[in-house]
């Protein structure tokens, strides 16, 4: 990187340390921060809508629609993360390949089950093989958005079919008296007001997707923790120029602090998004937003 | 006359060369990087080691075009069956467990030497805890021997159980072990006797994929006819390695 960072024998302190911190595997460290954190702001309202069409299905009152939402968040929720990490993103990849396998290659004579094997022709292979790297990785993180997705959206369906239920009756009542229909009832009342219950559990999902993002690697994607074990792994001076001894401690310290302050930051920018969400609503943290009437109870 | 012939000369070659690179078939090769000598990631970030001069000389030698994919070993096989990449070349040794899921070329390393390292002289490591890298031939040797075995998902963690004094010794490929033994200042020791396992190391297959396994077995055995393949053995594992 700097100039002074080709023959790193000879360096110390830390001049030493800056050319350390800066070779490209380190970089590779680095650009996996920015990838986590893409993978949250993408994953987070993915999830967010599958979770919102999870509910809505799962209180429809078309029997098919509601088994369908219902199967989902119990099936989803009830299957341990790990396994379902491994087994469905094989099993999606698999079944993309397939259907364009039997898109491109009709006249195809050998079965696509070959033992272990899973064989498909040359031109259905997604992504080709002869598509650069980047493209493969870029492929392997859209998986694994829809992976995350899929996982945390029937938690959040979960999360908000019982705030849909939570909405005072009443509330619903006085539209019917106004002479709404159902679905102006859904978007006018039930919507806007079922957040405030919806809030605690989806914060709570938050924090556990932040902390969830290590299972990248399951997926291929090289996420921070991959890096900071590798990185921190005993360098013999053999194979680099900068030998080291065991730092992973000082490698996942980092992680750690990393970790901390971003969930602290999320705990502050969900507490103001509480505190509007609340505002001039019937409940003790509503009632805490409107002028008078902490001491003063109702009238 | 004198530009045309050499235009149609140069259309020739470029039409050459367009339809060589057309026919180049892509072959995307698995590692693990991170056991050196055989795969590391360098300081800038990229597969090298042993197994990267040698593939990158068999992909030369059968006119292949290849690309380096790391992945877990845990997950090394399946991601192999399943298509992921087409070969693994990351010190897997031939044995007949594997071999029963996945094929093999000929071997492009001897059987190379395994050894047991521990913090002292007085181990056992017929009766001790040994650790040892999961799915791996010396896991297996382990496990056989009588001494209670700990895995480890990747050789680092295995030598460090070690020194922290989680096991008492473990056991990996000498090769490996060499450079660790040497760098740790007389704090990790060699035990006990070498052995031997696995018939050598050889590039992993699917083995629907006859075709390529021909191909890649052709470039190895020119390799080897030509004392290349040594060369490359001797300037990694050292002058003392077995060669053939």
């Amino acid at each position: 990187m700097f100039s002074y960072c080709a023959d790193p024998d000879t360096l110390e302190g830390l001049r030493w340390l800056s050319c350390y911190l800066t070779t490209g595997k380190h970089l590779s460290f680095y650009w996996a921060f920015g990838t986590v954190l893409l993978l949250l702001a993408v994953t987070a309202p993915v999830a967010l809508l599958f979770g919102f069409g999870g509910a809505v299905a799962a209180r429809s009152r078309v029997a098919p629609l509601a088994w369908f939402g219902k199967g989902y968040i119990a099936l989803v929720r009830g299957v341990p993360d790990i396994a379902f990490f491994l087994f469905f993103v094989i099993a999606l990849d698999q079944g993309i390949e397939w259907l364009r396998h039997q898109a491109k290659c009709p006249d195809w004579d050998q079965p696509i089950r070959q033992g272990n094997d899973f064989v498909v022709c040359a031109e259905a292979k997604m992504p080709l093989s002869t598509s650069a790297q980047w493209v493969h990785e870029v492929y392997g993180f859209w998986l694994a958005v829809f992976t995350f997705a899929i996982v945390f959206g029937a938690f959040a369906a979960n999360v908000l079919f019982g705030a849909m239920r939570a909405v005072p009756r009443a509330q619903i009542e006085t539209g019917e008296a106004y002479g709404m229909t159902r679905a102006q009832i859904f978007r006018r009342i039930l919507v806007p007001q079922m957040w405030v219950y919806a809030l605690p559990g989806l914060s709570n999902l938050w924090m556990v997707l932040i902390k969830a993002s290590p299972l990248l690697f399951l997926l291929g994607v090289e996420d921070i923790v991959y890096w900071a074990r590798e990185l921190g792994s005993t360098k013999t001076p053999q194979f680099t120029d900068y030998p080291h001894g065991d730092w992973r401690m000082w490698y996942f310290l980092f992680l750690l602090v990393f970790y901390l302050g971003f969930t602290r930051v999320s705990e502050i920018a969900l507490d103001r998004l509480m505190r509007r969400l609340t505002h001039g609503q019937a409940t003790l943290g509503g009632g805490a937003g409107r002028a008078g009437m902490t001491e003063a109870g109702p009238p | 006359m004198k530009t045309l012939i050499l235009s149609s000369a140069v259309l020739a070659l470029t039409a050459g060369a367009a339809l060589a690179e057309s026919h180049m078939q892509t072959v995307r090769l698995g590692t693990e990087g991170a056991y050196p000598p055989y795969n590391f990631l360098n300081d800038a970030g990229e597969v090298d080691g042993f197994e990267r001069e040698v593939g990158d000389e068999v992909c030369a030698r059968a006119e292949l075009t290849c690309e380096w994919v790391t992945n877990d070993w845990d997950s090394i096989i399946p991601n192999l069956v399943s298509g992921n990449y087409d070969t693994i070349i990351a010190g897997m040794s031939i044995t007949d467990e594997r071999d029963e899921v996945i094929d093999f070329t000929q071997n492009y390393l001897p059987p190379a030497p395994s050894a047991y390292v521990a913090a002292s002289e007085e181990v056992d490591v017929m009766g001790d805890v040994v650790a040892a890298q999961t799915t791996t031939i010396q896991a297996g040797h382990v496990a056989d021997s009588g001494a209670a075995l700990l895995e480890f998902a990747t050789p680092e963690e295995a030598v460090a159980a070690v020194r922290n004094g989680e096991a008492e010794a473990v056991f990996a490929d000498k090769d490996f072990l060499v450079p660790i033994v040497e760098a740790s200042g007389g704090e990790l020791v060699f035990v006990g006797e070498d052995v031997s396992l696995g018939n050598g190391i050889g590039i992993g297959l699917r083995e629907s994929d006859g075709e390529l396994r021909e191909t890649l077995d052709a470039a190895i055995q020119s390799m080897k006819d030509d004392g290349s393949l040594n060369e490359l053995i001797l300037k990694w594992f050292g002058e003392d390695a077995q060669t053939f």
